[in-house]
């Protein structure tokens, strides 16, 4: 007999009731709310005079808006500078007030971006689904729990029944066999695979990651990979539950404590793919093969590996991809044949959903530590993905280390990301960034972005230029 | 929700793929805690020489005139005809917001992302799924025939061009249903409301550690 994958199990456990035309309605575990997308909602439930179904399935912070620097939020809400930023966020405060739900507001020591505290807090749990209306919200499946982004329009609807309606997509798995050489990455992993399949290869599926490479990682990196799951078109990633998942959750805040914890784990341990699943499309990666990636265009497909070239978009036999690619060429400034470590840079972003957490930080220190930035480096910050994580970092030193390379310290939040704040990526100037999204203006207004993992971030930040951070290991261990 | 029947309009070439939602509308814009007014930034980046920002008078700017949104020609312009995977990227409805404040009713694409495609229906707008031949086929047409416009009938699942040719189009009947009859999702489901209920006390005994508030 055929057993369930990962998500059929997910899927099975959360069907209230299906139509006869394959919708469903999928229950609704946990709701991750932030100031951007969340407005409209909130003001649909006021105008129908609705009340959430259920206020404690929900967990807010603001990130998307919010000042890092510290002045700034020494402030509170007096230091976001821009009145319709400010409003935004206040926004969120007002509704959480009224609606009574659970929120981190900009000034609790725990806020941050949302995909990172949530796990943080234990408020993502294994075998749940989890929505919030931003798409990395893909991010939690890497606890083994189904989570994707949803509209707007969907946020206000989950609020109002806790429920969405959903048609079930395809099972992919994503296999990465072997182990990772040194100076290789979970950022280097995902960005591999949407090299490999393309932003559109994941469109209408579900993708489960799997393989040793995979299991090996710790909670920190598979969330790096099921953050980027949505490059890869799939709203949601998912992995297996095992000993690593449980060793993260327990004791966090929102987890569950003393008897009920023993029986949760007993349940999530059930969390994983049968060994008979079937899967609609099945991908195999060699992780030794993986080299550090390097996007050099304007979608997160267009990667090299640090030892390659810009390719030609004249060699390519699609005349979509050719016109692509030579727009991407036209806006990023770089010509066919230059080698990716000639890409100089102009600024260096650590942080956001996919890079901001401790181990992120850690990987980025120890490359940056008794270096400094190079002097054509007009901007390098670091910003934390929490107020936990900073603290943390604090604690062990890492500030220091950064500060003293010549990067900037910063508060938490999104940043330059997506530059909703004042954290802007100028235009012509090129970015090696830690984040997920190379788009056109994505960090700001004819800014290039180049994502890459911390380490490599690092790296460039020292040497100015794409540089191998393997390299740079060696010399580190010697 | 505003209902979607039968719909004809001008239509309009965006002969580019992966076309991203930040490319739809911009992030400055999604500051915004309203639904509406995003049209006169559909495209910012493009349409306009200079960076936009909220609140500041559009009619101002220099405009982009080789970016097709721009060009006479299209002035008006419901339908939207669009290459591989139209709207990838964030989740964010200010997309079809836009889309929709601008006037575009009607989108043609070989492939949409999953968000962005189920957000169009949610604001009465058609996403259209056609085989890259047919859409290559319209682009052609398009160029060629200054005014081409079509019609786009959800009832019978058909696009009719000028010349009378008709293209079917398949669509999720439960989406068609609601786009027809401008159903609103939430009355919908509360409909089953009691199904709901049962299902949260069933689970709610199975696994409780969902229902926990912090400890």
């Amino acid at each position: 007999m055929t057993g369930k994958t990962l998500y059929d199990k997910l899927w099975d456990s959360h069907l209230v009731t299906q139509r006869d035309d394959g919708t469903a309605l999928i229950y609704i575990d946990r709701q991750l709310i932030h100031e951007v997308t969340s407005p409209q909602a909130f003001e649909g439930l006021r105008l129908a005079g609705r009340r959430p179904w259920r206020a404690d399935a929900n967990f807010a912070t603001p990130d998307h808006n919010i000042p890092t620097t510290r002045e700034e939020r020494r402030q509170g809400l007096e230091g976001i500078r821009d009145p319709i930023s400010r409003i935004q966020v206040t926004t969120l405060d007002d509704n959480c007030r009224e609606f009574g739900i659970f929120e981190l507001d900009m000034n609790d020591e725990r806020q941050g971006i949302v995909h990172v505290v949530g796990p943080e807090q234990g408020a993502t749990l294994p075998g749940m689904t989890i929505v919030c209306g931003d798409s990395h919200t893909s991010t939690h499946g890497a606890l083994g729990a189904l989570a994707h982004g949803i509209g707007t329009s969907e946020v206000e609807h989950v609020m109002a029944t806790q429920c969405l309606m959903q048609t079930k997509m395809k099972n992919m798995l994503i296999r990465v066999d072997g182990r990772l050489n040194p100076g290789v990455t979970a950022k280097d992993i995902v960005l591999a695979i949407i090299g490999e399949i393309g932003t559109a290869g994941g469109t209408g599926f579900t993708i489960e990651f799997g393989g040793e490479a995979i299991r090996s990682l710790s909670i920190e990196g598979r969330m790096t990979v099921c953050n980027m799951a949505i490059e890869a078109g799939a709203r949601a990633g998912l992995i297996a539950v095992d000993q690593t998942t449980l060793d993260y959750i327990k004791g966090r805040p929102f987890a569950p404590k003393g008897e009920m914890w023993e029986k949760a784990c007993t349940a999530w341990r059930e969390m994983v793919s049968d060994d008979t699943a079937h899967f609609d499309r099945v991908v195999v990666i060699d992780a030794a093969e993986i080299i550090p990636q390097v996007t050099w265009g304007t979608s997160p497909e267009m990667v090299a590996p640090i030892t390659g070239e810009i390719p030609d978009p004249e060699q390519q036999s699609s005349p979509s991809r050719r016109d692509n690619m030579r727009q991407a060429l036209k806006y990023m400034g770089l010509t066919p044949g230059m080698k990716i470590t000639d890409i100089k840079l102009d600024c260096i972003f650590i942080g956001s959903c996919t890079n901001s957490r401790i181990e992120d930080l850690r990987a980025a220190a120890a490359v940056v530590k008794g270096h400094k930035v190079a002097s054509t480096i007009e901007m390098a910050l670091v910003v934390p993905g929490s107020g936990l994580v900073k603290k943390q970092a604090e604690a062990e030193g890492l500030d220091k280390i950064f500060i003293e390379a010549g990067l900037e310290w910063r508060e938490p939040g999104c940043s330059m990301c997506l530059a909703m704040n004042a954290d802007q990526l100028g235009a012509g100037k090129h970015c090696a960034s830690t984040s997920n999204r190379n788009f056109e203006g994505r960090q700001g207004f004819g800014g290039r972005t180049h994502l890459v993992s911390p380490a490599m971030a690092a790296a460039a930040a020292i040497n100015g230029h794409f540089v191998d951070v393997r390299d740079m290991l060696l010399t580190l261990d010697r | 929700m505003r209902k979607f029947t039968k719909e004809s309009g001008l239509v309009m070439p965006l002969d580019r793929s992966n076309v991203d939602t930040d490319f739809i509308i911009p992030k400055q814009f999604l500051k915004s805690i309203k639904r509406s007014g995003f049209g006169v930034n559909l495209f910012d980046e493009h349409r306009y020489l200079d960076k936009g920002e909220p609140g500041r008078d559009n009619s101002q700017r220099p405009l982009n005139k080789d970016f097709v949104l721009n060009q006479p020609r299209y002035k008006g312009a419901t339908v939207l005809l669009a290459r591989e995977n139209f709207g990838c990227g964030s989740s964010r409805e200010h997309a079809p917001w836009a889309l929709d404040d601008y006037g575009f009713r009607i989108i043609l694409a070989p492939s949409y992302a999953d968000i962005f495609f189920n957000n169009c229906f949610k604001n009465g707008i058609l996403p259209i799924v056609l085989d890259k031949e047919i859409i290559n086929s319209l682009f052609a047409k398009v160029e060629a025939q200054e005014g081409f416009s079509l019609t786009a009938d959800l009832q019978a699942q058909q696009i009719e061009l000028p010349d009378g040719e008709l293209i079917p189009f398949n669509v999720d009947s439960f989406r068609k249903h609601c786009l027809l009859n401008g159903l609103d999702d939430i009355g919908l489901t509360l409909q089953d409301a009691d199904k709901i209920k049962a299902f949260e006390q069933n689970w709610r005994n199975t696994s409780p550690w969902y229902f926990g508030v912090q400890g």
